[in-house]
Parts: C-alpha cells; sequence; structure tokens
C-alpha cells in the first residue's frame, strides 16, 4: 500500500480551518443567528430575530483566525514560537539579570513615593501612590500565600480568610479595648496564625481537589460568620472609624503634637500616604526575609520535600501533619498582618472586600508569578493589580484583557513567569537553577 | 540456634495482615540479625513489600509484635508506632520499589532532607534558626559534610547540585539508599534495591551495601529477585511464599530446601518429579 501523500501546509489548513468554520456555523446558526425578543409596540408578541450577517462574521472571524494559526503556528514544522521561546527569558533567567531585576524592582519602591511627589506634585501623586500601596499588599499576600500553595504544595482557595481575620482582629480589638495598632499588628498575625492551625487540623488528610474545596469552604464561613454576627461585627455594615497607625506616637493630624509640627514640615495628607506606603513596604520586605531564610532552614526544606512526595517525607522521619501545620499557620500569620494593615489604611472594613475573588486572585499571583517564586509574585503583581488599575479607562473591556492575559501567561510559561527552582543548598558557587518541568506542583 | 536468633535487631512476631477477606502474611515468624544482611524472597504477591509495609509503619499489622531492640538497649514495638516515629525514634529507614526521590530537589537536598530531624532540634524548631542563636549554623554545616561522605561514598559527588530527577536510573536507587542512610538507622529495608540494575550498577550495589554492613552500625534487609544479588551478599534469607514463611536458615540452606525450589527457584523438567516427591506433592 502506498502511503498517503502529505498535504502541503496550505491545503492542510484550509482544510482545517473549513472543518473549523463549518462548527462555527452549524453552532452560530442557533445561538448567533436567531433571536427572540418581545416586540415592542404590538402587545408582548414574541418575534423571530434573523441575524445572519453577524453569523457570516463569526465564521469568518473562525476561518481567517484558524488559517492563520494553522499556517504560522500549529502546521508549521519550525514553528515561529519556538524561536520566540527562546528569545524570552529561560528558566534559569540568569542569576545575573535575575538580580538584576531584583535589586532594581527594590530601588525603584524605595524612592518611588519621592519620585512621584517629585514629579506629580503632593496632589497629583496621591492616587499612584495609593495604588502603589494596592499592589505591595498583594505582593505580601502572594509572598503569604507562596509558603502554603509554592513551598509547602497546599492548594488553598480561602486564603483570603487569614486576611480578613487579620483585619476584623485589629478592628475589633480597637473597637472594644481601644488597643493601638503596633499592639494590634502581631496580635492580628498571631490569631490569624491560630485560624490557620484551626483550618490545617481538619484538612491534613485531605490532598488536591479536596482540599481546594475544603479552604474554599472555611473562607466562606468566615466570611459568612463575620457578615451575619451583626451585634459583634456590625456585618455588612462594617467597623467604620479603625484608629490610623502613628508614627512612634506621633499622629498623622493638623495642628500640635502631629507628625507634621513635630517635624516642623506644613500640614499635608500626603505624610500618612507616604508612612502607610513604607509600613507596607517594610512590612512586604519582612515577610520575603521571613520566608528566604525559612527556605534555608530545616523546615523550608520539608515543606518542599511535602510538596514532592509525601510518603518519602515520611519514610525520612519528618512529621508531615507539623510540618502542614507550620505551613497553614505561617502563611496564614502574614495574611493577618496585611489584613491588619489593610484595616488601618482603609479605616472602614466589611465582609464585602473579603470574597472568594480575592482569593482567586491571590492564587492567580502566585501561580502567574511560578509557584514559589519570590520574585515572580512581585512581577505578578504589578502586572495584574497594576494593571487592572490602570486600564479603569476600558471598562467592560477590562476584564476580557485581563483574561486574555492570564491565558496567554499560561500558554507561554506553564509554570509561571519565573519558573525555575533555586536550590536551597549548593556545594558548588554557580549552582544552576533547577527547571520548573522537574519540580512537582504537589498534590495538597 | 542461628546467630541471627542471639542478638536480633528485630524480632518480627506472629504478623499477620489482613485487607478484608484477604490474608496477605499469616502468622508470620522471624528474625534479623544484628549486623546481617538478611534477604527476604519470595514469588510475586508472597507478602513481602506487605511485610516492609508493616515494619515501617505504612501498614498497622492486623496482629502481631514487631520488636526493635536498638543497640543503645531501647526496645520499640514498632507496630504501635507512627510511620514517621518509627525512622526518627526506631532508627529504621526504607527505600521503596518504585524510587521516591524529591525529583525537583538537587542531590544534596535530598541527603539534606533526610537530616532534618537532628536539623530541627539544633535549630530550635527553627526559632532559634531564624534568630540566628545557638549551633544552627555549625549542625548544618555537619549536616552538608554528612551528605558530602555519603555522595563519595555513591560516587555523585560531583553532580552534588544537580536535580535528582536528572539521574540515571542506577544513580537514583543508590541515591535512594545513601539518603535512607542520612537518617542515621540501625536497620535499613531496602525494597527491591537491584531491580532495573545492570551488572556493574548491580555489583556496585553489593559493594555499597557490604560497605554500609561493615562501617556503619547498620543492618540491612533486603526484598530481592535476582538470586545471585542474594547468594552473593546476604548472611540470612527467609523465603514467604502467599503470606507464609516456607523457609529461613542460611543462603545455602534456602538455596537446596525443596520447599523452596519447587515454591520459588524452580528446576529442570527432569528433576520435577524427584522435588515433589521431597514436598509432599504428587
Amino acid at each position: 500500500m502506498q502511503a498517503r501523500q502529505k498535504d502541503s501546509l496550505l491545503v492542510a489548513s484550509v482544510k482545517d480551518s473549513l472543518g473549523a468554520a463549518v462548527i462555527t456555523f452549524a453552532l452560530a446558526c442557533v445561538m448567533v443567528g436567531l433571536r427572540v425578543d418581545v416586540a415592542s409596540g404590538r402587545g408582548a408578541e414574541l418575534f423571530l430575530e434573523h441575524r445572519w450577517l453577524a453569523v457570516a462574521v463569526a465564521v469568518l472571524i473562525v476561518f481567517a483566525g484558524r488559517l492563520a494559526m494553522n499556517i504560522f503556528f500549529w502546521k508549521r514544522e519550525d514553528p515561529p514560537s519556538l524561536n520566540l521561546s527562546g528569545l524570552m527569558p529561560k528558566g534559569g533567567l540568569g542569576a545575573n539579570s535575575s538580580n538584576i531585576i531584583k535589586y532594581g524592582l527594590l530601588g525603584l519602591a524605595v524612592v518611588l513615593p519621592f519620585v512621584l511627589m517629585f514629579w506629580l506634585g503632593a496632589r497629583g501623586s496621591r492616587q499612584y501612590i495609593d495604588l502603589a500601596i494596592l499592589v505591595l499588599t498583594y505582593v505580601m499576600l502572594g509572598w503569604g500565600l507562596n509558603i502554603v500553595v509554592g513551598l509547602a504544595g497546599l492548594l488553598d482557595l480561602g486564603y483570603v480568610a487569614f486576611y480578613a481575620v487579620g483585619a476584623y482582629s485589629y478592628a475589633l480589638l480597637a473597637h472594644y479595648f481601644g488597643f493601638s495598632f503596633w499592639l494590634c499588628l502581631p496580635l492580628a498575625g498571631i490569631l490569624a496564625a491560630f485560624w490557620g492551625i484551626i483550618l490545617g487540623f481538619p484538612v491534613l488528610r485531605l490532598r488536591g481537589d479536596y482540599l481546594a474545596i475544603v479552604t474554599l469552604a472555611f473562607g466562606e464561613i468566615i466570611r459568612v460568620v463575620l457578615l451575619n454576627w451583626y451585634q459583634f461585627t456590625g456585618g455588612p455594615d462594617g467597623l467604620s472609624g479603625i484608629p490610623r497607625p502613628s508614627f512612634f506616637g506621633l499622629e498623622f493630624s493638623r495642628g500640635e503634637g502631629g507628625f507634621a509640627s513635630f517635624f516642623g514640615l506644613d500640614y499635608s495628607s500626603i505624610h500618612r500616604i507616604i508612612f502607610l506606603y513604607y509600613l507596607i513596604f517594610a512590612m512586604a520586605l519582612f515577610t520575603n526575609f521571613v520566608t528566604m531564610r525559612l527556605r534555608r532552614m530545616p523546615i523550608g526544606r520539608a515543606w518542599e520535600a511535602l510538596r514532592e512526595d509525601e510518603i518519602a517525607c515520611r519514610a525520612l522521619g519528618i512529621n508531615t501533619t507539623n510540618t502542614k501545620l507550620t505551613a497553614f499557620a505561617l502563611g496564614a500569620m502574614f495574611a493577618g498582618f496585611a489584613g491588619s494593615f489593610f484595616a488601618t489604611r482603609q479605616g472602614f472594613i466589611s465582609p464585602e472586600s473579603f470574597t472568594f475573588l480575592e482569593s482567586a486572585i491571590i492564587l492567580a499571583i502566585v501561580v502567574l508569578g511560578g509557584l514559589g517564586s519570590q520574585i515572580g509574585v512581585v512581577i505578578a503583581a504589578i502586572v495584574m493589580i497594576g494593571g487592572f488599575e490602570f486600564f479603569r479607562e476600558f471598562e467592560e473591556y477590562r476584564m476580557l484583557v485581563f483574561g486574555m492575559i492570564m491565558v496567554v501567561i499560561m500558554v507561554w510559561k506553564p509554570r509561571g513567569l519565573i519558573s525555575s527552582r533555586t536550590p536551597s543548598v549548593a556545594l558548588s558557587k554557580n549552582a544552576k537553577g533547577i527547571s520548573a518541568d522537574l519540580v512537582q506542583e504537589g498534590h495538597g | 540456634m542461628s546467630t541471627w536468633d542471639n542478638n536480633p535487631v528485630l524480632k518480627v512476631e506472629h504478623l499477620t495482615m489482613r485487607f478484608g477477606g484477604l490474608t496477605a502474611i499469616n502468622d508470620l515468624s522471624f528474625n534479623i540479625g544484628r549486623g546481617d544482611i538478611t534477604a527476604l524472597i519470595g514469588p510475586n504477591g508472597a507478602g513481602k513489600t506487605t511485610v516492609f509495609n508493616c515494619i515501617t509503619g505504612f501498614y498497622k499489622p492486623t496482629e502481631g509484635r514487631l520488636v526493635m531492640n536498638r543497640s543503645n538497649g531501647e526496645k520499640h514495638l514498632l507496630e504501635r508506632m507512627a510511620d514517621f516515629k518509627i525512622t526518627a525514634d526506631a532508627k529504621v529507614a526504607r527505600t521503596f520499589q518504585n524510587i521516591r526521590l524529591f525529583g525537583g530537589m538537587t542531590i544534596l537536598e535530598n541527603l539534606m532532607v533526610a537530616q532534618h530531624n537532628p536539623l530541627m532540634v539544633a535549630s530550635n524548631w527553627t526559632v532559634g534558626g531564624l534568630l540566628g542563636l545557638g549551633g544552627y549554623k555549625k549542625s548544618n554545616v555537619d549536616a552538608i559534610e554528612t551528605a558530602k561522605y555519603w555522595l563519595e561514598r555513591i560516587d555523585l559527588i560531583d553532580r552534588a547540585d544537580a536535580p535528582a530527577a536528572d539521574l540515571s536510573y542506577g544513580d537514583q536507587r543508590r541515591l535512594e539508599i545513601a539518603r535512607a542512610m542520612c537518617t542515621g538507622p540501625e536497620l535499613l529495608c531496602l525494597d527491591e534495591p537491584a531491580a532495573g540494575l545492570n551488572p556493574k550498577e548491580s555489583l556496585e550495589l553489593n559493594n555499597l551495601l557490604q560497605y554500609i554492613r561493615k562501617e556503619h552500625d547498620t543492618s540491612v534487609v533486603l526484598i530481592e529477585h535476582d538470586m545471585s544479588v542474594v547468594m552473593e551478599i546476604s548472611d540470612h534469607v527467609v523465603v514467604l511464599d502467599y503470606g507464609v514463611k516456607i523457609s529461613d536458615g542460611t543462603p545455602e540452606f534456602v538455596k537446596n530446601d525443596p520447599h523452596v525450589i519447587a515454591a520459588y527457584l524452580g528446576v529442570e523438567d527432569d528433576e520435577v518429579d524427584q522435588v515433589e516427591e521431597e514436598v509432599g506433592i504428587v
């Protein structure tokens, strides 16, 4: 039997695209082409509207798009995507360029408020510093979640619950006992860690999808309790009048004894914004510092080993229960810190700020950044949160663009932007990063 | 009285393991002698891996006792202990039939994870290490030295910073043994360590096991199908069939035991009748 002649690139592509066009036609005929509407003016009579032009456009788009993809990517033996991905920084990124990015971003973050002030003035820069504070909050949350998801490989869809615990801890302690921010910050972290352990216990045996569902439910439970316990938390009305942080006892207020008068400055509301910026910046750096240090300690290695293979961990005498609980507790603690910062920044909190969407965004930052990668989280947070706010003008299209960007990143870099793992200990000075293909995602 | 009955490191007493209606191991008793290399052999499905899983706590035996006698005089009843405690306190380490390395971590990291417990103590359960207190730094250096020692033994010192998943199959097997040794075990359980190895790698494995037995206070028990490995390195062989012990003795003794020949080793066609007669199947 003679081998079937292989179609040329063009013929094969056209055939494939025609097939796709036919399918589109069949689907679009019903879904796009026909529309039932209520005729106004003729009573409530229903009538059928035909939109054949729209069908034709849909079919054409699919045909042309598919043809282009076929010719340029799918059916080619040397798809340009191969060459393109060669241009992109490969897994290792090179210790040098990675360091440049790291210290570049760090330096930028240190001087950012003053650059903005100098450039746009106090009034103009305020919205951008606010945005930077928001981005840094998500960086911190991403770094916190990275301990649970990136290092220990436990998929947590209810992370925002700990953020809420932190925020409400501060708000309620301040409301009922009049505690100051600086006292409440560690307390909020401890309480959130405590709730992390409470969540951790029942889910220890669960893995993967099951773990994800239970953590999701836990996040909702916290939110629903906050929403319904009206006498204590104010329910949907939220809590307002949350005290602002002071700078070593100096309030950011007008007049005598305030920050401005103490330092002999003219009062400006931007002082507090800048202070909040540096506060969250320091908190985020603290999170990063602790995480990086933990990675090089036995507990951090045990987390990563747990992500790789839990059974082998147990065979090596590692108490997996405690290891998972510490991951949950520490991740939750940083969310608690971030939560109390959120409360003091807003001055008002309500359960609305702690919906599942927040958990999803934080998780998306971690996943897009590259599981376990600290700098990846920063880049992803800047892109996601910063981009999201910058494109506010596009209104309804912004979600569309947002979704497209996520799809593109995941297609281009399935393991996140920075998809290489740095060894926690090395014999030689120039040890290479480990390609993400070898690293497990964890099974919960 | 054989040597392994005089000073056993592990006594398996009336071990029974049932999975629902299936009895995988039935009233199995044997001793593992201190300093011996003991081989556990038998046909597929005889219950060898189940015995291992009972010893290392991955299964809880239905009946029976497993007494671990540590060299410092401590006695541990393994059937009552959690799996990670068996490695941490009773000092029993194991490897797996399907290799379970931490593939995304480097070879050195794999060996560092194995020293988790002493390092946790040295870092005051992370608190001291985080604050830079205590002797964590020194313990960490010591742990790296231990890892290096084993890397030299298994000839992987040059690849210490490479991910474990990049290693060849034979290297992975040896790394898994080295990783188990880094927990400082007194009893090392190896589940089919020579499976899938070529003759050269098999020889290296033999040397490694001999070295472990000689230089470290570690007894070895292994499951193996490769009779040449078993006969060459083991001091004591226990043969299982259908969850029951059918023979127990020196390699020489076991090799000539008609029960073992009938159930497992096999003979030439013309000798079948003779063996059947000896065992009592006619």
